[in-house]
C-alpha cells in the first residue's frame, strides 16, 4: 500500500487546460472521493496517476517513488472502468487471473488467489461464466475482483458504479466500501454522484475547469465551503450576495445577515453568504420568537414539494427564491401563497469570499 | 406479451418472402445452375459438342488419382495458397492495427484508400505492372542499381517469388479490410486495463487483441487461401516456366485442350480438399480465437 502525492500537475490538450496546477496528496489507505462536473478533468487526473497519460508539468508520487517515467505496467495500480473493460473472450475466472498470469506466477497460486478474490467480491461460483452472462452488478464486481487480485498500491475507479440503477449502486457503494476497509487499500474514486462522494468518502476533492476547487473530509467542505460553486455544487445553498461588515454581509436592500463561519472578509468587500436549506426554520411568524441574533427574513410560499420524509418549500424574497427544507415531523403544513419568517442561526451561514 | 411476439415473428416471415426471391433466384441463376452442369460435364467422356458421342465415366476423377503429376500440383497450389495468406497475415495485420488504433480522422481515410485502391484497379494491369517491375532492367533492377553503388541483377520475373509477390498484392486488401473490422470492434480500454493489470504491450497484443481479432483473421485467411490456391492469372503471368500450378492445369482444360470434363472433375476435387482442410481448421481455430 502506498499513498499518492500529485504536486503542481498540469495537462493540456491543444490549448485546453484539463489540469491546472492541481495538487492532493491522497493518504494512504484512504478513500478519496474526486468530484466535479462533466469535463472538469477527473479523468484525466485519474489518467495521469495511472500512466496512461503523462502530464506537462508536475510530479506525481506512489508511495514516495516519483513515477512520471514509469509506464502504467509497472506502477502497480488497479483501475476499475467505468464500462468495466472485462475481456470478452475470456472466462470470469481467467479475467480475474489475467494480472497474476501476466506475472508468470504459478498455477497453483492463480488458483487460489482467483478464488480469494472472486469470494471477496461475492461471485465465487461463476468463475465459470462468460461476462456477456453476468449482470450489470456482477460484471461490476468482477472488475473489482481483477482490479485488487494483483495487490495494487493503489485502487483507481472511474465512476465505476455509473451505469448500475439506483438501488444497485446503493449496494455496491456498501459493498465497494468493505472491500476498501478490508484490505485497506489508498482508492481514489471518481464520481458525478455529490451523495455517492459524501457517503463513501473520507475527503472529497472538487475539481472545476481543471483547478482543484476546495479538499478535505466531507463534513468540513459541507459545512465551509469556500466558494460558491463548492457550496452548491456539493449538497445545495441558498447564496446571498452584499458587501462585508466584518461579522456578516448587508445585502442591497440594507438587510444584514450575520455570519460566523467561514472566511473572514474585510468590511467593504465584496462578499457572499450560504445557508444549506435544512438549517432554515420556516414559519407562520405567530410562534415563538427565534434566540436572539439569529437572522429573519420574510417572505412568501411560491411552490411545495413533498417528498415522503420532508418537504422542500420555495418561498419567494425580494427578487430572489430560497429554498427550504422542512423534515415531516407531522406539524401543519404551510400553503403556497402564505406569507413566511425565515430564521436561522450565525452559525449556519458561511462567509464566503467574493472569487 | 409472449403471444404478441410469438405472433409478429410468423407474421415476419411472410412479408419477407417477395423481398427474399429475386436473391433466391440469382442465386439458383447464376450459382446452382451452371454448378450443376459442371457436375455434369465431370462425369462425361467428352463435351457433348458437335454432336460427339459421350457416355458416363468416373475416369475424369480417375485420372487425378492415377497420374502423380496432379497431386504435386495440387500439393504445390496448397503451399502457394499457404505461404500467401502467411504472407498477407503478416503484411495485412499490422497495417490493420495501425489504421485501427493508431491513426485518427484524416490520415486514417487517406491511409485506407491506399490500401483498397489495388481492388479498384483491373487485375491484368495490376500483374502486368508487376512484371515491369520485377523483370531484368526493370523498374526494380533500375532503381537499386542507381542506388547502390555495386552492380547487382534482380530479375525475378518468371519466379516462384514474383508469383507470391504479385498474389499478395492482389489479396492482402481483404486480410487489411477483415482485421481492421474486428481490430476497431475492439475498445481501448481493453487494452488499458490489461495494461494496468501489469501486462506489456507485447502480452496485451497476444493475450487480447490476437484472440479478439480472430474471428477477422480467419475470415481473412478463408478469403485469401481458398482463391489462391486455384489462382491460375499471377502463376501463368508472372511465374512463366515455373508457374504450372494446379489452377493453370484446370485453365489449361478448358481455354487450350477444350477437356471441360477433366478440368470440371479437377476443380470439383479442389473444391472437395479445401473444404476438408476448411472443417479441419475450423475447430483448432476456434480454440485458438
Ligand atoms: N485526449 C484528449 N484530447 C483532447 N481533449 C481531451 C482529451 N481528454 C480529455 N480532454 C478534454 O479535457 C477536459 C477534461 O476531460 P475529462 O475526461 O478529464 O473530464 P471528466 O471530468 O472526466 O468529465 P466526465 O465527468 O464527463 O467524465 C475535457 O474538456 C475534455 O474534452
Ligand atoms: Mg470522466
Amino acid at each position: 500500500m502506498a499513498g499518492v502525492q500529485v504536486a503542481n500537475v498540469s495537462r493540456s490538450f491543444g490549448a485546453h487546460k484539463a489540469l491546472d496546477n492541481v495538487s492532493i496528496d491522497f493518504a494512504d489507505g484512504g478513500f478519496y472521493a474526486l468530484l466535479g462536473p462533466s469535463g472538469s478533468g477527473k479523468t484525466t487526473l485519474l489518467r495521469q496517476i495511472a500512466g496512461f497519460d503523462f502530464p506537462d508539468s508536475g510530479r506525481i508520487a506512489i508511495g514516495g517513488e516519483s513515477v512520471e517515467r514509469v509506464p502504467v505496467e509497472k506502477r502497480r495500480i488497479g483501475m476499475v472502468f467505468q464500462n468495466y473493460a472485462l475481456f470478452p473472450n475470456m472466462s470470469v475466472a481467467d479475467n480475474v487471473a489475467f494480472g497474476l498470469s501476466v506475472r508468470g506466477e504459478a498455477k497453483a497460486t492463480i488458483a487460489t488467489e482467483v478464488q480469494r478474490a472472486l469470494d471477496l467480491v461475492q461471485l465465487g461460483k461463476l468463475g465459470g461464466r462468460k461476462p456477456h452472462q453476468l449482470s450489470g452488478g456482477q460484471r461490476q464486481r468482477v472488475a473489482l475482483a481483477r482490479a485488487i487480485v494483483t495487490k495494487p498500491r493503489v485502487l483507481l475507479l472511474d465512476e465505476p458504479l455509473g451505469a448500475l440503477d439506483k438501488a444497485l449502486r446503493v449496494d455496491m457503494q456498501i459493498e465497494l466500501k468493505r472491500i476498501q476497509r478490508e484490505i485497506g487499500i489508498t482508492t481514489i474514486f471518481v464520481t458525478h454522484d455529490q451523495e455517492e462522494a459524501l457517503t463513501m468518502s473520507d475527503r472529497i476533492g472538487i475539481l472545476r475547469d481543471g483547478r482543484l476547487v476546495q479538499e478535505g473530509p466531507p463534513e468540513e467542505i459541507y459545512d465551509r465551503p469556500q466558494s460558491e460553486f463548492a457550496a452548491t455544487f456539493l449538497g445545495d445553498a441558498n447564496i446571498f450576495r452584499g458587501d462585508a461588515t466584518g461579522s456578516g454581509i448587508k445585502l442591497p436592500d440594507g438587510t444584514t445577515i450575520a455570519a460566523s463561519t467561514g472566511a473572514s472578509v474585510p468590511a467593504g468587500a465584496k462578499a457572499s453568504c450560504a445557508v444549506r436549506p435544512e438549517r432554515i426554520r420556516i414559519s407562520t411568524g405567530a410562534t415563538k420568537p427565534d434566540p436572539a441574533g439569529a437572522n429573519m427574513l420574510t417572505g412568501q410560499v411560491s411552490k411545495r414539494i413533498f417528498a415522503g420524509n420532508n418537504s422542500t418549500y420555495f418561498v419567494d424574497r425580494d427578487g430572489q427564491t430560497l429554498k427550504v427544507i422542512v423534515q415531516n415531523t407531522g406539524a401543519e403544513r404551510l400553503a403556497e401563497g402564505q406569507p413566511v419568517v425565515l430564521s436561522w442561526s450565525p452559525g449556519s451561514t458561511v462567509l464566503i469570499a467574493a472569487a | 406479451m409472449a403471444d404478441q411476439l410469438a405472433i409478429g415473428s410468423r407474421r415476419g416471415l411472410k412479408p419477407a418472402l417477395p423481398l427474399l426471391l429475386p436473391a433466391y433466384l440469382w442465386l439458383t441463376v447464376a450459382i446452382f445452375l451452371p454448378l450443376s452442369a459442371m457436375v455434369f460435364f465431370s462425369f462425361m467422356t467428352d463435351l457433348p459438342l458437335a454432336g460427339k458421342e459421350w457416355t458416363f465415366t468416373l475416369g475424369n476423377y480417375a485420372a487425378f488419382f492415377s497420374q502423380s503429376l496432379y497431386s504435386t500440383l495440387l500439393l504445390s497450389s496448397l503451399r502457394l495458397g499457404l505461404e500467401v495468406t502467411l504472407w498477407c497475415v503478416v503484411i495485412g495485420y499490422p497495417a490493420a492495427y495501425v489504421l485501427a488504433k493508431v491513426l485518427k480522422g484524416r490520415s486514417r481515410e487517406a491511409i485506407f484508400l491506399l490500401v483498397i485502391l489495388p481492388f479498384w484497379s483491373n487485375g491484368l494491369v495490376r500483374i502486368f505492372s508487376w512484371a515491369m517491375v520485377l523483370r531484368e532492367g526493370g523498374i526494380l533492377d533500375t532503381a537499386l542499381n542507381a542506388v547502390l553503388p555495386f552492380k547487382i541483377n534482380i530479375d525475378l520475373m518468371y519466379s516462384y517469388p514474383a508469383v507470391i509477390i504479385g498474389l499478395v498484392h492482389s489479396y492482402v486488401p481483404y486480410m487489411v479490410l477483415t482485421c481492421y473490422l474486428t481490430l476497431q470492434a475492439i475498445d481501448d480500454s481493453l487494452i488499458e486495463a490489461g495494461r494496468s493489470l501489469g501486462a506489456s504491450r507485447r502480452q496485451v497484443l497476444w493475450r487480447v487483441i490476437i484472440p479478439l481479432s480472430m474471428p477477422g483473421l480467419i475470415a481473412g485467411a478463408a478469403l485469401i487461401f481458398v482463391p489462391v490456391v486455384g489462382s491460375f492469372m499471377e502463376p501463368r503471368i508472372l511465374g512463366g516456366r515455373t508457374g504450372t500450378f494446379y489452377g493453370t492445369v484446370i485453365e489449361d482444360q478448358f481455354v487450350a485442350v477444350f477437356n471441360w470434363p477433366l478440368g470440371a472433375a479437377l476443380s470439383f476435387i479442389l473444391l472437395a480438399v479445401v473444404l476438408i482442410i476448411l472443417a479441419l481448421a475450423a475447430p483448432v481455430l476456434r480454440r485458438a480465437g
